[in-house]
């Protein structure tokens, strides 16, 4: 079974997390101020690159703290995990769309 | 018997001649009307009826690995048309139609059995959104009933009934025309008509851009080359996104990995199809003798058509909850595919922000049920540049407008 390290317990089997989705999806500044297509965009729509790719975990089954990954989905390797308070990381590290499809 | 010659002959070489292929495996042309990109079972669907009902047969399909090689060879086979809402109902129906005549239409053997499908119930809600379902099957002319455990048991006598089991079966939906079909036999019947009908099946061919000039999609850019393209429909099943970001455009799908696995070959044990939502497993028993088994996704995003073996576990577990006879089997094989989920379980069908670009997606773990009807219904909509009423509700915009179509636990199953 896969282990993830968990910020703060370290290194745990995979059946302890729960996935949370796509990480730095800020709530809109505005909400008041919101089309509905940028309503729909923000309650539904989310990146699905094949490859490394910025995600919110949970240690559900351990210290229930939430934290963020850089994991690649086309291996299921995770690069690196970071705590929510840690910045966003950069372009480069994450897959792009133009250099996913060239693998 | 060939007489024994004094020199070995090589394993095999007394075997009768390879069968002809069943299409040809052409050089792309500079262009086509239309272009597929991915030839799984939807694609080649729409192919076949884009030749057959509408004459367009100046048609390529593009498919990256070989026919029918992704979803189409990984799914558990299983048709059914026993939805809640109108919408699903009345597309995957007219599937299920087009599914009861398909071996005439493809002269083609595709294993067709109406052994019917169990939805089985486990608590009270069950119950109740299982009774609710049967008569919303009923309004729209689906075959439809509730059947109790005893009733259960004699449609489907391996399946535990007993009321001393964590999760005991209070009863179960029941669809007697659903069935199974032989995956590999439908694909190869699409193709094989396709083919004959003049059409490119093109195989290793991976879409690596678009042409586009304004809001026109003017070609495809292939590791085969570029190929013009009229129209284009996309196809492409748990790789929508990796093509979609290459336009420019959004989809709200997610890719997760799907798995699913077999037993070994054994003696006829199962009659039916057996789907419980609670326990959570999917169970027919294939022709050949293997017991076909699926379930629920993994939870993360994945690409990798493998996935966690904890899901295998847990699925393992329900089935021999459900089938204490399965105890004995051994697992032979697991595979997964590559599922694209939208928000509201449904598929994504029609027009995009391209004027000559057609999605087909979001199809998530239901769409192998699908296919004649998708190919039916997507053909007409790029015939006529007008969505098919079948696919109108299933359009991209319904995330603005808020019209979903939540079949969300609602359709029998979990996704």
């Amino acid at each position: 079974m896969q282990l993830i390290a968990c910020p703060w317990c370290g290194p745990r089997e995979e059946v302890e997390f729960h996935y949370g989705g796509q990480a730095h999806v800020p709530y809109p500044d505005d909400p008041g101020g919101l089309s509905d297509e940028e309503w729909a965009h923000y309650v539904f729509y989310r990146d699905n690159p094949r490859g490394r790719f910025a995600e919110r975990w949970n240690h559900s089954a351990g210290c229930r703290r939430w934290f963020n990954a850089v994991r690649d989905t086309a291996t299921y390797r995770f690069e690196r995990v970071y705590r929510l308070d840690d910045p966003k990381p950069l372009a480069t590290e994450l897959a792009t769309s133009r250099r996913n499809t060239a693998r | 018997m060939r007489p024994r010659s004094s020199t070995p002959r090589t394993p095999g070489a007394d075997l009768p001649e390879h069968p002809d292929f069943l299409w040809r495996n052409p050089e792309p042309k500079r262009s086509y009307d239309v272009v597929i990109v991915g030839g799984g079972g939807h694609g080649l669907a729409t192919a076949h009826y884009l030749a057959k009902n509408h004459g367009i047969t100046n048609v390529a399909v593009l498919e990256k690995g070989w026919l029918a090689g992704g979803n189409m060879a990984r799914n558990t086979t299983i048709i059914r048309s026993n939805y809640l809402w109108d919408e699903s109902s009345a597309i995957y129906e007219h599937a299920l139609k087009l599914w009861e005549g398909l071996e005439e239409d493809l002269g083609y053997p595709i294993l067709f059995s109406q052994r019917g499908v169990l939805n089985l119930a486990h608590s009270l809600q069950d119950v109740r959104d299982s009774v609710r379902r049967v008569e919303a099957n009923k309004l729209n002319g689906v075959d439809a009933e509730w059947l109790e455990p005893d009733e259960v048991r004699k449609i489907c006598p391996i399946v535990n009934t007993s009321t001393d089991i964590r999760y005991p079966v209070l009863g179960a939906t029941y669809q007697p025309r659903a069935g199974i079909a032989k995956h590999d036999y439908v694909a190869w019947g699409f193709a094989r008509r396709a083919d004959e009908a003049g059409i490119d099946l093109i195989q290793d061919c991976a879409v690596t851009g678009f042409a586009t000039d304004g809001n026109r999609v003017t070609g495809v850019q292939t590791t085969r080359g570029t190929i013009g393209a009229g129209k284009v429909a996309l196809c492409a099943a748990g790789h929508t996104s990796v093509l979609t970001d290459l336009l420019g455009i959004r989809v709200p799908v997610q890719s997760h990995p799907l798995q699913a696995l077999v037993s070994e070959l054994l003696e006829p044990v199962h009659p039916t199809v057996v789907m419980s939502n609670a326990v959570h497993v999917y169970v027919s028993q294939a022709h050949k003798g293997e017991l076909v088994m699926g379930a629920g996704v993994d939870s993360y995003n994945g690409y990798g058509q493998r996935g966690a073996f904890h899901i295998i576990e847990r699925q393992m577990a329900a089935a021999v909850e459900l089938f204490p006879v399965f105890a004995r089997a051994h697992l032979l094989r697991t595979w997964a595919g590559i599922v694209d989920v939208s928000p509201d379980a449904s598929p994504i069908v029609g027009r995009t922000p391209y004027d000559n670009l057609y999605l087909n997606c979001g199809w998530g773990t239901g769409g192998f049920k699908a296919t004649p009807g998708i190919g039916w219904a997507l053909a007409h909509t790029i015939a006529s540049d007008e969505p098919h009423p079948y696919v109108a509700p299933f359009s991209l915009d319904r995330f603005v407008t808020g019209a979903l179509v939540d079949e969300h636990g609602a359709a029998a199953v979990a996704h």
